[in-house]
């Protein structure tokens, strides 16, 4: 058999054949979009028919109509009178506002706890571990209903609140602190904007420097006296007037002060520690990650305990530690959403109320949807960010 | 070996400042002065929450009051609410004399979940241990058959609720979950973008936001005249919503199996179901058997939040405990009472876990 002699067999015409891959591939697309189609066309059919069976308007114009209830806590102007889609942005930022202080004291309570996990420290370590256990063991509405039954059942009423130190009450009311009030307010806030600005820019020179020259700034307390001097000469140039606001007890309740409502302490308090819990699991991973070699390499270059830290451990332990505090950053902002279980306002309990009133449950829902995923995405994509700028930079 | 007079001869015990409770305390404790700073710092802390917490839970407890007038007075725990409705929260409403039917699916469920733990079980055989631990259930809650008493499912509550829930759910998600999974990795692209939106819509959503779509939504994508119950909407939310985070995990399964592996299958001549059924699939769940584990308990703490459209579970019924009016105020010790339930669940599965995680990973290690 001679192989030269036989000719070369073109290429079979295409035909469309079961055994293709292509068009099997093709086949199960086109079934599975048709499916999806079908199914979706189902439901919006049975809906429609329902809605009109029901006579449910549709359609997002009930969110300029008059709300005409009353949100115990409003950062931004609200009044019943206002419409329901300003009633839903201050749900929204209410969400926010618990979000974002959630996030950063929990971060930092966690990272402690964790740091404590590792301690060398026989009473300390186990202490932490209690702590981890016990809180993410519990669900975390069971732990805001035990908040808000402790603050409000168990805590004295506002004539007999507990006064651990001046201007700060502790009652059935919720916490009383004292806050700031004035003219000169909006200046300091404004300084503390400059001060940050300016600490990122002094960070990048200070960068740049260190590697064109090799000479170490001392950033941090740079950025400490930046911290305190602008909002400083801001309050001297708006002319200084600042008062500090007391609470104080007038007939049956406070007057003045910063208020947290018992629903906001609880909120705040089950969110923090529940997710505290978790954070103190992803540091104490993030710090074992790191191996052992890499504390004793540092230092027998002569690095102190703390520039070690610094510059060798943190920078692979966070490399770590960032993708599922993440994840630990969406589960807080999500788990927010259980505020409507103890009434605070946030945005799914606004909702909720919208959609009582007015029945037109799709376009709600659909608003708490994409709220949480605008807000969810927003986060991800900040951390996706960092995470790149951290990690690991490869061939 | 030269012997000299510092040697120290062999099996003599160590210098006495290296043993003991005192070396220990110095070693643990006082190392440094931070240390010593943070270990009295810890038994302040100690002191000043241990002996309050005794006193109130069992020194100045009150655990035979009659009523709550009674309870009132002592300074600490009321237990004896907890001993008058223990059977309304574990329990609900479901019908007095027939609460040993919830008692036994309770225990059944927890033997099938206990059984799926076991090594020995990890095979074709489990899902017949889920199949026959599921229709007993069904059984027993329902009855109206041999002999038990027809009880519908709206006065069922308590533990079996949660229990019920939480086990159904990891069941049906468990299945979904992988298909979805597998279709995110799919070579199709039409199959693999509806699998991501699937999977990325329902975990940028709280799981309250798909209850509160199962419980009012739901009823208006079915026809017309055509109702489904309530407890069964949330169960499906419940299903929905596990199957996108068990789709995730199952997905790092697969991507830790090697190229080769597929490729092997491939030159075997297996079809693509044949591969997956045969060679990865075993190789990938073994990898996400901890972290399954990890969403199991997850899945059991939110459960709870199916309080928030009125599902009778146990943490409704302790509330439904609470609002008697002639018990009011006793909250606290409610909420600890099923906090020890949950606790102890989660707690021992994430034991289990960490168990299992050292132990599979042995395996792995030659």
């Amino acid at each position: 058999m001679t192989p030269q002699n036989k000719p070369v067999p073109s290429p079979p015409a295409r035909r469309l054949s079961w055994n293709d891959p292509g068009v099997r591939a093709l086949v199960y697309q086109a079934a599975a979009l048709g499916a999806v189609g079908l199914v979706v066309w189902f439901l919006v059919s049975n809906t429609l028919a329902n809605l009109a069976a029901r006579n449910i308007a549709t359609g997002f114009g009930f969110l300029s109509r008059e709300a005409g209830f009353a949100i115990g806590e409003n950062l931004i102007d609200y009044s019943p009178s206002s419409s329901y889609g300003r009633a839903i942005l201050v749900g929204l930022v209410n969400t926010l506002r618990v979000a974002a202080l959630g996030i950063v004291v929990a971060t930092i309570l966690g990272t402690l706890i964790g740091i404590a996990r590792l301690s060398k420290n026989w009473l300390v370590g186990k202490l932490a571990a209690i702590y981890v256990e016990v809180m993410r063991n519990v669900p975390l509405l069971l732990q805001l209903f035990f908040w808000y039954a402790l603050i409000t059942e168990n805590m004295p009423g506002p004539r007999q609140a507990a006064n651990p130190m001046p201007g700060v009450f502790i009652s059935n009311r919720g916490l009383k602190l004292p806050g700031l009030e004035g003219d000169a307010l909006d200046w300091m806030l404004a300084g503390l904007a400059v001060a940050i600005v300016a600490i990122v820019a002094l960070g990048h020179w200070a960068g740049r420097r260190q590697e064109a020259t090799g000479k170490v700034f001392p950033l941090g307390r740079a950025a400490l006296a930046l911290i305190v001097a602008c909002p400083l000469l801001g309050w001297l140039a708006s002319g200084g007037s600042l008062a500090l606001d007391m609470p104080e007890l007038r007939g049956f309740n406070f007057v003045g002060g910063i208020t947290l409502t018992p629903e906001f302490a609880a909120l705040l308090a089950g969110l923090v520690i529940y997710t505290s819990a978790f954070i103190a699991e992803v540091v104490r991973s993030g710090i074992q990650a790191v191996n052992l070699g890499q504390w004793e390499a540092a230092g027998s270059l002569g690095l102190r305990r703390g520039l070690v830290l610094r510059l060798v451990v943190l920078p692979q332990a966070l490399r770590v530690i960032v993708p599922p505090m993440t994840s630990q950053y969406l589960n807080l902002t999500k788990n927010s959403s259980l505020a409507v279980a103890i009434g605070y306002p946030d945005i799914v309990s606004v909702v909720n109320t919208t959609l009582n009133q007015t029945g037109q449950a799709i376009e709600g829902i659909l608003i708490i949807m994409a709220a949480y995923l605008t807000v969810s995405l927003s986060i991800s994509l900040f951390m996706n960010w960092y995470n790149k700028r951290i990690a690991l930079v490869e061939r | 070996m030269t012997s000299s007079d510092t040697a120290v001869p062999a099996g003599s015990p160590p210098p006495s400042g290296h043993v003991g409770a005192w070396a220990w305390a110095r070693s643990q404790l006082f190392s440094s002065p931070l240390n010593a700073l943070l270990t009295i710092l810890s038994v302040w802390l100690v002191l000043m929450a241990v002996p309050a917490v005794v006193d109130w839970a069992l020194l100045s407890a009150n655990f035979t009051a009659q009523n709550a007038q009674e309870c009132r007075q002592s300074a600490g725990a009321c237990w004896a609410f907890i001993a008058e409705k223990h059977r309304l929260i574990l329990f609900g409403t479901y019908p007095y004399e027939e609460q040993w039917r919830p008692l036994l699916a309770s225990l059944v469920l927890i033997a099938v979940i206990v059984a799926s733990g076991m090594r020995r079980f990890w095979n074709l055989r489990l899902l017949w241990v889920w199949l026959a631990g599921l229709a007993i259930v069904a059984v027993l809650m329902w009855g109206g058959v041999l002999g038990l008493t027809y009880v519908e499912n709206s006065r069922w509550g308590g533990l079996p609720v949660t229990l019920i829930l939480s086990t159904f759910g990891i069941a049906f998600a468990f299945p979904f979950g992988v298909l979805l999974a597998l279709g995110r990795r799919s070579r199709m692209p039409a199959i693999k973008a509806l699998c991501v939106i699937y999977i990325e819509l329902i975990r940028g959503v709280p799981l309250i936001s798909l209850l509160f779509m199962s419980s009012v939504m739901l009823p208006l994508f079915l026809p017309v005249g055509f109702s489904i119950d309530k407890l069964l909407r949330a169960q499906i939310a419940i299903i929905l919503f596990a199957a996108a985070y068990i789709a995730e995990t199952v997905r790092g399964g697969l991507q830790s199996i090697p190229k080769g592996q597929y490729e092997g299958g491939e030159s075997l001549g297996l079809s693509y179901w044949q591969q997956m059924r045969i060679i990865v699939l075993p190789q990938a769940l073994k990898v996400v058997i901890p972290p399954l584990v990890g969403i199991f308990i997850v899945l059991f703490k939110d459960t709870s939040l199916v309080v928030i459209i009125g599902i009778f579970d146990l943490t409704l019924a302790a509330k439904a405990a609470l609002s008697d009016a002639a018990w009011r105020g006793f909250g606290v010790e409610a909420y600890v009472f099923i906090s020890l339930i949950y606790f102890v669940f989660c707690f021992s599965m994430s034991r289990y876990s960490q168990a299992l995680e050292r132990r599979l990973e042995r395996g792995h290690k030659r």
